[in-house]
């Protein structure tokens, strides 16, 4: 294992010492590993956290600012942060309108926020969770943990965050999170596998010529494994799964996604692939986000998420943001 | 069984998870995201130092346990966190106050661990989870109970039951948690839930056999 580390145990502290040192606009509490925006809570504001675990930056972290997240609680790699952290992140930006919590669909993370809004209500604080599952990958049935948050994860807590920042409440600022989620599909193409820091190895074999179809955000195995394929055709892979369950047309907001070890002349390229793929099928990508804004370590691959706008909702996303890895309109 | 053996079963289980950090950590790469045996490993050092510093707070049966499964839920995350806390938890609260406990009574504790798993989980026998192990020890254990075994027997089924029910999970298929993600390729592989859970029993027949 090669890494920019100084050891396996500390990678994540560390970490924050350096998002602290390089954005003043953030307070991070190193030791309860809680990124809040500086300056407190809003006072009358709805207060937006969210968390995971770390691997997948800048996920949750650089959304935390103006228009977007008020807390984030970055876990161990790639494992769910624990619900004091969770806690601690509630009460230090509960503006008195109540808090949302925005959950990846992972059982893990699931139980820990449970836990933690339960411990908040005990303390007056009241918690909605939204709980988000995009990946078509897995089948959202009885015989699954249910299909897992993914890109959509960055357009919910966009969008909710405008929304909370216009002044409305916790139960308008619930169901606009929920309706970016039931308009959003994401689907993952992995090329190598990533290397969680103190396993030391990498998380699963992948050979030259194989690509795992359907990849999860933590290097868990996805749908198939199959022959690496030119780029046309991954697109087409993903976007047939993704049309599967979502209609395409009208105005879209279409994410392609690095997993952190892509270069972005290929998310540029690929970007053109999907819009290809899409505006033949009648859609229109109206938005777009190319980049690496939700990664697995050093993983090589891409996602796609597309999201069916509403006039709502592209205004909402046009909004102005202020966070380190999104910004835009300030 | 007094405070020392439950002291001694919570030390020897991190022991042993410890031992097979990596073993475990490599059964949740299989069908999971590989880090069950580090988390673990990482939430009882963490519980060490709690009934170290624990003092008066850890002098009964039951604020051990207590204390294990609170510290469980503060320092590993994931999933395996809150379900081996509120396991942990449960124990302790069904052991009360009681200075020394006797195996009718920790059979109960083990039940009620099993049902606060299953109550926050939601995961049933043949999931393919943990439930899969501690379910099928807390059977034998009453079976052995009721059927007038010795203490040595009886804790033995607990752990040969436990085992045998880590080793079913290879032939399921997952229902429940990160596994579950890969269908039918989930077949074939021990899952690392029931396998830490079967360890934890064993330690716990080793110190109690020990203690008496």
């Amino acid at each position: 294992m090669k890494k920019l580390i100084n050891s396996p145990d500390t990678v994540v502290t560390e970490a924050l010492e350096g998002v602290a040192a390089a954005h003043p606009s953030l307070a991070v509490d190193v030791e309860n590993k809680v990124i809040t925006r500086a300056g407190g809570p809003t006072p009358g504001k709805v207060g937006l956290v969210s968390g995971g675990g770390s691997g997948h930056e800048p996920l949750h972290g650089g959304f935390v600012g103006y228009g977007m997240l008020d807390a984030a609680c970055p876990g161990e790699v790639f494992t769910s942060p624990v619900p004091d952290q969770m806690l601690i992140a509630t009460q230090a930006v509960d503006g008195g309108a109540g808090v949302l919590h925005v959950v990846k669909n992972y059982t893990g993370d699931v139980l820990n926020f449970q836990m933690a809004a339960e411990m908040a209500g005990d303390e007056g604080i009241e918690v909605v969770p939204v709980v988000v599952n995009d990946d078509v990958a897995v089948e959202d049935s009885l015989y699954t943990a249910g299909r897992r948050g993914t890109g959509a994860t960055v357009f919910v807590e966009k969008i909710a965050g405008a929304l909370a920042e216009e002044g409305a409440d916790l139960t308008a600022v619930a169901a606009v999170a929920r309706e970016v989620n039931e308009r959003s599909r994401s689907f993952g193409v992995a090329l190598s596998s990533c290397i969680v820091p103190a396993a030391g190895k990498p998380t699963f074999e992948l050979g030259e010529a194989e690509a795992e179809l359907g990849i999860g955000i933590h290097g868990e195995p996805g749908r198939t494994r199959a022959a690496h394929a030119r780029a046309e055709e991954l697109a087409a892979v993903a976007l047939d799964a993704i049309s599967a369950d979502l209609g395409i047309q009208g105005d879209l907001l279409v994410m392609v996604n690095g997993m952190g070890g892509t270069p972005l002349i290929e998310l540029y390229l690929m970007f053109n692939e999907v819009r290809k793929y899409l505006e033949a099928r009648g859609g229109h990508v109206a938005r777009n986000l190319v980049g690496n804004y939700i990664t697995s370590l050093e993983m090589q691959g891409f996602s796609v998420t597309v999201c069916r706008l509403t006039d709502t909702l592209a205004r909402l996303w046009d909004a102005p943001v202020d966070t380190p890895a999104l910004r835009w309109g300030r | 069984m007094d405070a020392e053996v439950f002291r001694a079963w919570i030390t020897s289980a991190a022991g042993v998870i410890e031992a097979n950090r990596d073993h475990l950590t490599q059964l949740d790469a299989a069908i999971g995201d590989a880090d069950h045996g580090i988390n673990l490993a990482r939430g009882f050092t963490a519980v060490l130092s709690a009934l170290d510093a624990g003092g008066g707070k850890t002098a009964t049966p039951g604020s051990i346990l207590t204390v294990t499964g609170n510290t469980l839920i503060s320092k590993v995350g994931g999933a395996s966190g809150p379900l081996y806390g509120m396991a942990f938890r449960r124990a302790g609260k069904a052991l009360g106050d009681a200075a020394d406990v006797d195996l009718p009574a920790l059979s109960a504790a083990l039940d009620a661990a099993l049902a606060g798993v299953q109550q926050l989980g939601a995961a049933r026998e043949g999931d393919k989870t943990m439930v899969d192990a501690l379910a099928a020890a807390t059977r034998a254990f009453s079976k052995a109970i009721a059927e007038g075994a010795s203490p040595d027997d009886a804790l033995a089924s607990l752990a040969d039951a436990a085992e045998a029910g880590a080793a079913a999970t290879v032939s399921m298929q997952a229902l429940k948690g990160r596994a579950s993600y890969l269908g039918p390729r989930s077949v074939g592989h021990e899952d690392p839930g029931a396998v830490s859970t079967a360890l934890i029993l064993g330690a716990l027949r080793d110190a109690a056999r020990a203690g008496r």
